[in-house]
């Protein structure tokens, strides 16, 4: 039995009764990190020291008597998208392969104060552009589960340290399913909250209007105690929503009944494997059981959210990276004639195929002459998707769908085939364009791989989609087992029992 | 045939707020390069921008001053461009739904009032600056200025000579200056111009092939840069050539307009609404509140001045074209000046002391109670006009009030009758000539003899009296 393998909430309960220190905990994780993350290279950069010297601190807290919170002394994975001052952040691009940002993003300054211990920067596809996580500079991260396969992506790095015990919980951040999809690979809780609810200053932009910052933790209670800590205004992001942030610990109640699900039926259709959909029908016969009402609805714009944001994202995309130009900080290339020269040289070696792929296609689409054909074009149909959310929610509590078509994919597998590769974000792509909350639990699994089951809900529902995967979670063990690779010894897992075995 | 210009402009204004248009950066002018900078002005990864109030209070002042409506729904937009001094590589900017529009000034030319339309003022922000003087190699390039929020103020094609291009400009100067938004020097930068022009033929509804000039760097410049244009236009088509659509530059040192295509104008700006700011919603009550600040402005200055004051229009436009000035009037009157002398005294010897002086109105010590008690010694006859003179000059330097002046100086007039004859009986005593000419018919002998008497008694004497008194004698009549 390792502290790697517990929950937040588990660990909280043996460090502030003193049964384990928070320097214990760092060392476990550190021990994990050096038995297991060569084959998962969940990673880009790990802050042994930090980490350590976070950790000496909470003990003194604890032992000086101070107030512990939930997340004192515990280690966190933040993506390396996430701007840490005094810490390389490096996007996985090349572009910014030596940049260390002299400011914290919001959610890390709220996570330090929370008492989070930083382990390190989470590998990611480029710039967050990907669903595997083999667009990283640094190469790819492996599936903790399988490691011939993709962890999922884009936040392939934060949902494999989770899955793998390198982190207790993570920072990830889903323009277009890039939490959830990975969650759903990786076998752990993900959720993309409400757009707004959680600030995205720091959160270095890919589509400004779809980004969102979420967490990944092993089970539905850390996600609350997480998003406790990230959710609420902020004043240095005007998109940031002021609306009132409630305990979401609240919403922990193992009691669903009369909430009333939709299934949309567009979200069942081709392309979604057997073993997935087997595993999302079992997850939907158990909500009705414990009492929701359930019901086949349809959502009949789905089918367009792809173009639509295969448009608004590039579009937004192609201006949010104009910046790394190599005038200022980051990567610049030698040897320009000019410094248009130098734009061209610096751009071209410091942004992956990828990343040059998207800007190419969101210039293109917000071209004159070009504009109104694609990027206002989207807009709209933007507005129609929304619509079709609206609609369902005057009658749902909240929608049921699989949180990717497939599980884990191998590596390699859909790396040349960029619009294969865009089909695994079908169902959660949808979702970002209206800026509503949604949540992928695991349901099932499928040829040993986690299946995950995605919750949507009305924009600040949070609360309904943590109520709804916790009570599946009381009734399914799914949230409790490890990846095989994680087990270097033998441990038999009881959750009542794990604070007394635990150390 | 005859030709006429169309010509419209755009103004940029840099706003005087205490800090930048999306950061709390300083937007001073100047400081060592690089120190009014932060991760939001520099575009480091992951900032993002959040709008200054004032500014947009500021934006929306300027469009209240210039007649312009106040959007109520109004966005930013992002203009996309790589440029060195650009820090995000787009500039945030306004693009379809400018704060104001449909606004306009009225400039006064020879041939009467001519009203100059304004079609839009957006927000947007400054960018940087590249140094290339100097640097061995490359350039360097200094942020202080990125971020600073600015106005661009575009006029309908509405100005039709170089002179009302001019006096347009000097008009959107006064406003700016009127309503506090900026400082307004461009000298600093903090006011720039492009100029689009074409040529018509007179009487012509038709617009000609457009000509965008840069870089002038002053009023005159424009003037001078706008006939220039005009003329080579004018040539072009006189030898049946067709005028190209371009930006030029304007050569200061060579006077003239030069073409500098290149690679970076082919621009397609990509506009798009920026993500990262929530569209602006104005209502009715915000304008209000706006609008009640806004102070006195140069028009209705310039009406009071003429209806309630009587000044000629002239000194009018004179004083409400200088805001410093024309506060100093305005106080002046308030301590109780009479209005028409104390614009007098402005317009003539203040101005024409500072002017020798190459100084502002703030920069001597002279304050406007002054100019009311100087005003008010001449009136009560305590000095002479031509004393008043030196006093004035005398309280512009030393900031001494000028019955102090007076009283030190012993320059009180001289008006006992008694001390004046004794005087005036010495010069009729020194001055047998002229006194012979007097007697004789000569009567305009009497001048000589005033001013005799004048610099006997060191300008002291009531001229009148001194007039009087020695027609009395020359006449016997004493």
């Amino acid at each position: 039995m390792s502290l790697c393998d517990l929950t937040a909430h588990e660990l909280h309960k043996l460090f502030s009764s003193g049964e384990a220190s928070a320097t214990e905990i760092a060392e476990a994780h550190l021990e994990r990190i050096e038995a297991i993350e060569q084959e998962v290279r969940a990673y880009v950069t790990v802050t042994r020291d930090r980490l350590l010297e976070a950790a000496a601190a909470a003990d003194k807290a604890r032992q000086s008597g101070e107030v512990i919170g939930p997340l004192t002394g515990i280690p966190m994975a933040i993506k390396d998208n996430i701007v840490t001052q005094g810490v390389k952040t490096t996007c996985a691009s090349r572009i910014l392969e030596n940049f260390i940002p002299p400011y914290n993003a919001t959610v890390v300054d709220r996570l330090y104060n929370a008492g989070g211990c930083l382990v390190g920067k989470a590998n990611m596809d480029e710039f967050a552009m990907g669903s595997s996580c083999e667009h990283s500079h640094f190469g790819p991260t492996h599936n903790p589960w399988d490691t011939g396969r993709v962890p999922g992506g884009s936040s392939g790095g934060s949902a494999a340290a989770v899955a793998a015990g390198e982190a207790v919980f993570a920072l990830g951040s889903d323009t277009g399913g890039s939490i959830r999809q990975p969650a759903s690979f990786c076998g752990v809780v993900g959720m993309k909250p409400t757009y707004g609810r959680v600030s995205r200053y720091g959160l270095v932009a890919f589509a400004s209007s779809l980004d969102q910052i979420g967490p990944f933790t092993r089970d539905i209670t850390d996600c609350a105690l997480v998003l406790n800590a990230i959710c609420g205004h902020d004043p240095r992001d005007t998109t940031s929503a002021s609306e009132p942030v409630p305990d979401f610990t609240e919403s922990l109640v193992p009691d669903i009944c009369g909430m009333r699900l939709g299934v949309p039926r567009e979200y069942f259709e081709e392309g979604l494997s057997k073993g997935v959909r087997e595993a999302v029908n079992s997850a939907i016969e158990l909500l009705a059981e414990m009492g929701a009402t359930v019901e086949e609805c349809s959502l009949p714009h789905t089918r367009y959210a792809l173009s639509t944001y295969y448009l608004i994202a590039p579009a937004e995309a192609s201006s949010n990276l104009a910046r790394y130009d190599g005038v200022r900080y980051g990567y610049r290339a030698s040897g320009a004639r000019d410094f248009v020269d130098m734009y061209k040289k610096t751009r071209y070696e410091g942004f992956g195929p990828e990343v040059r792929r998207r800007i190419m296609l969101g210039t293109y689409a917000l071209s004159a002459g070009y504009y109104d054909a694609y990027y206002l074009k989207a807009l709209k149909v933007r507005t129609l998707i929304c619509k079709d959310f609206d609609n369902a929610f005057d009658k749902f509590d909240a929608l049921v769908t699989p949180t990717a078509p497939t599980v884990a994919f191998s590596l390699g597998e859909k790396a040349a085939d960029p619009l294969s590769m865009y089909l695994s974000d079908i169902c959660t792509i949808p979702v970002n364009l209206a800026g509503l909350p949604a949540l992928s639990v695991t349901c099932g699994f499928n040829e040993g791989m986690p299946v995950g089951l995605q919750l949507i809900g009305p924009h600040f529902a949070e609360g309904t989609l943590l109520r709804l995967g916790y009570a599946l979670e009381q009734s399914t063990d799914f949230h409790r087992r490890r990846p095989p690779l994680t087990k270097t010894q033998e441990w038999d897992r009881n959750m009542e029992e794990a604070p007394d075995n635990a150390v | 045939m005859r030709y006429e210009m169309v010509v419209g402009l755009e103004v940029h204004i840099e706003l005087s707020t205490e800090s930048k248009m999306f950061c709390d950066c300083s937007a001073k002018f100047g400081g060592e390069a690089n120190t009014h900078v932060c991760p939001v002005c520099l575009g480091m990864p992951g900032v993002l921008p959040v709008p200054n109030k004032k500014a947009i209070d500021y934006a929306m002042r300027a469009s209240l001053a210039l007649n312009c409506q106040i959007a109520p729904f109004t966005k930013f937009d992002r203009k996309n461009y790589h440029y060195p001094d650009m820090p995000k590589d787009y500039q945030i900017s306004q693009y379809d739904k400018p704060i104001g529009s449909n606004g306009y000034v009225v400039i006064r030319t020879d041939k009467g009032d001519r009203r100059i339309g304004i079609r839009r003022l957006h927000m947007e922000e400054d960018t940087g600056k590249s140094l290339h003087e100097g640097v061995a190699a490359g350039s360097l390039l200094d942020f202080n200025r990125a971020g600073v929020p600015l106005i661009e103020i575009v006029s309908e094609p509405d100005i039709r000579t170089a002179e009302e291009a001019r006096l347009y400009l000097q008009k959107i100067r006064t406003i700016m200056l009127y309503t506090g938004v900026s400082d307004v020097k461009m000298e600093e930068g903090s006011m720039r111009c492009d100029a689009n022009i074409s040529l018509r033929p007179e009487g012509s509804s038709e617009f000609g092939t457009l000509v965008e000039i840069k870089n002038m760097n002053s009023f005159r410049s424009v003037q001078r840069a706008l006939e220039y244009e005009a003329a080579r236009q004018q040539s072009v088509l006189e030898s049946g050539g067709r005028i190209v659509r371009e930006t030029r530059h304007w050569d200061e040192g060579r006077g003239v307009t030069f073409s500098s295509r290149s690679k970076e104008e082919a621009h397609d700006y990509r506009y798009f609404p920026d993500p990262d700011l929530v569209p602006l919603e104005i209502n009715q009550e915000w304008v209000d509140e706006v609008r009640r600040a806004l102070p006195e402005l140069p028009d209705q200055r310039f009406r009071r001045y003429v209806e309630e004051y009587n000044l000629p229009a002239y000194d009018a436009r004179v004083l409400v074209e200088d805001l410093a000035l024309a506060g100093f009037f305005d106080e002046a009157v308030a301590a109780g000046a009479n209005p028409k002398a104390a614009s007098n005294w402005i317009m003539v010897d203040l101005q024409g002391l500072l002017k020798g002086e190459g100084k502002s109105i703030s920069e001597v010590k002279i304050k406007p109670s002054h100019l009311t008690q100087l005003i008010d010694l001449i009136e009560k006859a305590t000095i002479s006009g031509k004393i008043a003179k030196d006093v004035l000059v005398e309280v512009c330097f030393t900031g001494k009030d000028p019955e102090s002046v007076v009283k030190e100086k012993g320059l009180v007039q001289i008006t006992d009758e008694s001390a004046l004859i004794k005087a005036a009986e010495e010069v009729l005593a020194a001055n047998p000539g002229p006194v012979e000419d007097y007697r004789k018919g000569k009567k305009n002998a009497i001048g000589f003899l005033v001013g005799q008497l004048m610099k006997a008694t060191r300008g002291k004497a009531n001229p009148g009296l001194a007039n009087d008194i020695l027609r009395k004698l020359l006449d016997g009549s004493v």
